[in-house]
């Protein structure tokens, strides 16, 4: 199978800080590669880097067979970059952004105007008229955004953090026209600092963190990295979560509390399983003789967001850190 | 449907016509914005007409006019050129908010010359400035300016005020690279104001003390407000310093000179956004 993109060894400093320690990417022909990290990560300096943007300090990166740096104007007309802003006109209405990107792009007017009616009925947009992007919502922005990334049907498609500061809908909204641009043949490099949109969207996933990729894989094989399925036990009174969580480890031979999850919150205690079958009806058992009411149990593969903090060592995920050189 | 991009231009002569109609798709971008704000269009263009209004009425009977001259005939000139340097703080605010917004990020991420940008950003601005000195020679007409000196001279005089409007775009340029946030856009519509104002827009140099009629008439705006009130045939040109004997000559070296720093400034700036 061929890679839409591949990176080598991309180092990126700004001043004395690396943003880039070494970055190696392969992401194959025609399907999403998420890029998952915390703020800082490098998640963003990478897409610059790729989108040639930002010219690396070291190694090297070919985008749909061109040299980032050699090639950069080959590189451009293969791409679509959606950055982490809706980097659109704001007085136009979306139906000029599209004419004017498609002009941009060097379609010719009466072709410019055919294919932004075409995707502003593909993104839903088609009811917007004259209405300024100014008014648009966060979704309708977003998806805005999307088409314009999309107008000449590029063969890589780059989208850094598209969902970030959408409401649930805007995120669904974005989401499922992804897919759809996925459906048809389009390479995908996400970025996200949301681990459910890496699952959700993501055939593989780089894990990235301090500027180098820390874990790669399948969002399952991540998973399973992790050392397999977890329980979790939901007790009626939170006062029983401490008992709950000393059996859990207990029970499941779990080593040492550290890998043992309290969310006192929604009283929930979590603990990695070793053996599927035996697990849950053991845990039930001692929770019974030990007097605790159970309202959920239930055995689940951990979430993505589990693996990243175990990955990542739980550092800078509840950040939010602003400025450019600095996010992502 | 798929829409495939066009090839890449290899030869010199497609490049250009490729960074000629980019440029011009550009431009059409303000032409667009000027249909949809008209409100901010018209406010834009009256505004220079408020200030002509202020100082021609309120306070131009208190002003001294070399050989006793009408107050509205030296202020003309002095407010066209004042109308051009405002220009820095049109260019300014739309270069920045493109590269806060990501747009600039957009457009370098396009197959487009890097030049049809701000070849787009030079023509839309120096269409605004026509209609913006239109409208302002409209306005002193009914306020009583005439030109002197024939059509021709005239035409020079504006001349010279377009080419002061090209040397600020290139600092209005340099400057958008350079600064961003809320803060710059306050400090540069702030300091358009002192800039203009040590000039010999609003008051002759003669009645100002010696030092700062030095200051005042080596400041490039008065060069071209000297030049224009001669072309024009106006009252106050001239002055005692040796910038002021050559205000023809510096109303063409000021610019050029600001050009010559500030476009390869921009340039350079523009290049190294990929560092």
């Amino acid at each position: 199978m061929t890679h839409a993109v591949t990176a080598e060894g991309l180092r990126k400093r700004y001043g004395d800080t690396p943003a880039l320690d070494g970055v190696d990417l392969a992401v194959r022909e025609g399907t999403v590669h998420g890029l998952l990290g915390p703020n800082g990560a490098g998640k963003t300096t990478a897409v610059r880097i790729l989108t040639t943007l930002l010219r690396p300090d070291g190694g090297t990166a070919r985008v749909a067979g061109f040299d980032v740096v050699r090639q950069a104007a080959d590189v451009r007309r293969s791409i679509g970059l959606v950055g982490q802003h809706a980097a659109l006109d704001e007085i136009l209405s979306g139906r000029q952004n599209l004419v004017m990107f498609g002009r941009l792009h060097h379609l010719r007017p009466a072709a410019a105007r055919a294919r932004a009616d075409e995707l502003l009925a593909r993104f839903g947009l088609a009811g917007t008229g004259t209405k300024p992007v100014g008014q648009y919502s966060g979704g309708m922005r977003r998806r805005l955004d999307l088409a314009v990334g999309m107008i000449c049907s590029p063969p890589v498609l780059f989208l850094d953090e598209p969902t970030t500061g959408l409401d649930p809908r805007g995120r669904t909204e974005v989401w499922d026209a992804v897919r759809a641009l996925v459906a048809a043949g389009t390479t995908v490099l996400l970025t996200t600092q949301y681990l459910e949109e890496a699952d959700q969207l993501a055939s593989r996933v780089s894990v990235v963190d301090a500027g180098r990729v820390v874990a790669e894989g399948t969002p399952d094989e991540l998973k399973s990295a992790l050392g397999g399925d977890r329980l979790d036990v939901v007790v009626r009174h939170t006062a029983d979560l401490p008992a709950a969580a000393a059996i859990a480890g207990r029970v499941t031979g779990a080593p040492g509390d550290a890998s043992v999850d309290l969310d006192a919150d929604a009283r929930r205690v979590s603990a990695p399983v070793r053996d599927r079958s035996a697990a849950l009806p053991e845990v039930l058992r001692a929770l019974d003789a030990a007097g605790i009411t159970v309202a959920d149990i239930a055995l689940r593969r951990p979430t993505l967001d589990e693996v990243f903090l175990h990955l990542t060592g739980a550092r800078n995920t509840t950040e939010n850190t602003t400025g450019k050189a600095a996010a992502g | 449907m798929t829409v495939t991009a066009p090839e890449i231009p290899r030869t010199a002569a497609a490049r250009l016509r490729w960074a000629l109609a980019d440029g011009w798709t550009v431009t059409l971008r303000s032409l667009h914005h000027w249909a949809r704000t008209p409100g901010r269009l018209v406010a834009a263009l009256l505004f220079p007409v408020m200030i002509v209004l202020m100082f021609g009425y309120l306070f131009g009977g208190a002003m001294a006019v070399p050989g006793g001259g009408d107050y509205r005939e030296f202020l003309m000139p002095g407010m066209y050129a004042m109308t051009m340097l405002f220009g820095i703080e049109a260019t300014f605010t739309a270069v920045a908010r493109d590269a806060t917004k990501g747009v600039t990020d957009r457009f370098r991420s396009l197959p487009i010359a890097s030049s049809a940008v701000v070849l787009g950003r030079s023509v839309a601005d120096m269409l605004n400035t026509v209609l913006g000195l239109a409208v302002m020679i409209v306005c002193g007409l009914a306020v009583g300016w005439r030109y002197h000196e024939g059509p021709a001279r005239a035409a020079l005089a504006v001349g010279l005020l377009l080419l002061l409007r090209f040397a600020f775009l290139w600092v209005g340029i340099y400057l958008g690279l350079t600064l961003n946030g809320p803060e710059a856009v306050m400090a540069v519509q702030i300091l358009v104001w002192p800039v203009g104002f040590l000039s010999s827009a609003f008051a002759w140099t003669g009645t100002m003390p010696g030092w700062l009629a030095a200051v005042a008439e080596w400041n490039p705006l008065s060069a071209t407000m000297a030049a224009t009130r001669h072309l024009f045939g106006n009252p106050g040109a001239g002055g005692t310093t040796w910038v002021a004997e050559h205000a023809a000559v510096m109303a063409l070296v000021w610019p050029l000179l600001l050009v010559a720093v500030f476009l390869p400034l921009s340039v350079r700036r523009y290049r190294r956004l990929d560092r």
